[in-house]
């Protein structure tokens, strides 16, 4: 399993330790509606578990990107900078935040399997 | 689920937006389509570009009757109700002793009667208002069996004039009544967007016929209060409740064009309203703050509560509405500032999140009013 979710919508994708991958969930992009700025992290600034990372803002509303795990940040996603609205169309893809490098493993395990994030959604 | 929640009002059309896939969220106590599956974004466009039916029927909807109506009228709001022609609509406010702002109106004089709209949010208290102040002198009659309809944009009258002709005739600010989807329909040639456009009151046993009628045109598409709030902020119109409150005049608002000669000091019928002698005070003198249009020079949306400073930091006012919008396709903001700042091209900074943007004072509204003037 290498994709896990949080209670606040994100997906972190861990194929790649040292570059996991986080971006927020069709649910979260469907929520926010529009997506029209997105402020992302500084690259090689670290964070812990739950730390405001960044923002996304659609016309209506702003909401914060959460650190789903302790790491540092290795890559920001600037095709999703100069065209935030692929947090709407391509949210588990090119809709991409940025890429930290996990440390600590555990963390991750916590976070929520697909089967546990999509009881989570029926619950909404 | 909250009992506030299951206390929700629904309008008439509210089983039509869930069946076109809208997202609904709560506002002013009713269950409202925010925006329908095309996003806010797209039904900004489409009423900017062709037409945009909005459902409004959770607006208060008033009949004030009798020949002294619209003399008692004046007396709540600082606004020539007695000279308003039949057929002529007129915007208004209410205000307190203290000159702030009760809610923001409509008005138009009807052969027998005066048709009022006022907000949503504000509508019980605003009955109540007539009632305790003028209800001696007039009947003031709540129309809660009537749907209001809003069509926006530069081909409205194309897709409503295939219901009834007659309805191209009208111009903007003026009013009548026409047979449409089999019901006897009070139309205004008005709206909240900046656009040309109408606005539909109708029984609401026909609502949803006449929906889905407009919904038919070619030109027409279903938009949400997401894409009535950018519309109406890129128009430079107040949204009660944020842009202006109990607590803001007439003249901090900037909405003294919307006070006639007439009921200004040395006018026919001046003062004589809640609230006349502050607000007079303040036409002559000015006020201390003033609403103003912002424009970000950052591409960082600035939003309500945002708090402005000036270079040196000082704190100057605080923004009130705000968006990335889609139509300028640039930051904008409402806001109140102190009146030394409030002058165009004047930059001031805003906070968010810590940062501070730079923005520009800019005139309103941000895109061209598109009225019929006729």
């Amino acid at each position: 399993m290498t994709t896990k979710y949080t209670e606040e919508h994100e997906w972190i994708n861990i194929e790649d330790h040292e570059a996991a991958i986080v971006g927020i969930t069709h649910h979260a992009q469907d929520a926010l509606g529009d997506v029209v700025f997105v402020d992302l992290p500084e690259v090689g600034k670290s964070y812990k578990k739950g730390d405001i990372a960044g923002v996304v803002e659609s016309v209506k509303a702003a909401a914060d990107i959460y650190m789903p795990v302790t790491g540092e940040i290795v890559e920001v996603n600037e095709a999703l900078r100069a065209d935030p609205s692929l947090a709407n169309s391509d949210p588990l893809g090119n809709g991409w935040f940025f890429k930290v490098h996990v440390t600590n493993m555990a963390e991750f395990d916590d976070l929520m399997d697909p089967p546990a994030y999509d009881a989570l959604l029926k619950t909404l | 689920m909250s009992a506030t929640e299951q206390a929700l009002l629904k309008t008439p059309l509210h089983a039509l937006h869930i069946e076109l896939g809208a997202k609904m969220v709560p506002f002013a106590g009713y269950d409202m389509p925010v925006n329908y599956p095309g996003g806010i974004i797209a039904e900004h466009k489409q009423c900017r570009e062709s037409a945009a039916l909005f459902d409004v029927s959770h607006m208060g909807q008033l009949r004030l009757i009798g020949d002294d109506a619209a003399a008692a009228l004046e007396t709540l709001v600082p606004v020539d109700v007695v000279d308003l022609a039949v057929g002529k609509q007129r915007y208004a406010f209410f205000t307190n002793s203290n000159g702030g702002i009760l809610d923001d109106l409509m008005i138009t004089r009807r052969e027998n009667d005066l048709f009022v709209i006022v907000n949503a949010a504000c509508k019980d208290a605003d009955t109540k208002h007539l009632i305790t102040h003028i209800g001696h002198r007039c009947t003031i009659q709540s129309l809660p069996d009537r749907a209001l309809l809003a069509l926006q944009g530069p081909k409205a009258v194309d897709a409503l004039s295939r219901l009834n002709a007659g309805v191209a005739k009208l111009t903007f600010m003026t009013g009548g009544t026409f047979e449409l989807a089999g019901a006897e329909c009070f139309v205004t040639r008005s709206g909240y967007t900046g656009e040309d456009g109408f606005e539909i009151s109708v029984p609401e046993t026909h609502a949803v016929a006449l929906a889905r009628e407009l919904l038919a045109c070619p030109e027409v598409k279903p938009a949400g209060l997401g894409a009535r709030d950018t519309l109406r902020l890129e128009a430079g119109l107040c949204l009660y409740g944020h842009d202006i409150n109990e607590t803001t005049t007439p003249v901090e608002a900037a909405l003294t064009w919307a006070i006639q000669k007439v009921r200004r000091p040395g006018g026919a019928r001046a003062g004589h309203y809640p609230g006349a002698s502050v607000i007079e005070a303040q036409l002559a003198g000015g006020a201390m703050m003033k609403r103003v249009g912002l424009v970000g020079l950052e591409r960082m949306p600035v939003r309500e509560g945002a708090q402005l400073f000036d270079a040196q930091g000082h704190k100057l006012g605080h923004v009130t509405s705000g968006t990335l919008a889609p139509g300028v396709n640039q930051p904008i903001a409402m806001a109140y500032l102190a009146a030394n700042h409030a002058l165009p091209s004047h930059e001031v900074y805003a906070e968010v999140r810590g940062k501070r943007y730079p923005m520009r004072v800019s005139p309103m509204p941000f895109a061209p009013h598109r009225y019929h003037r006729g």
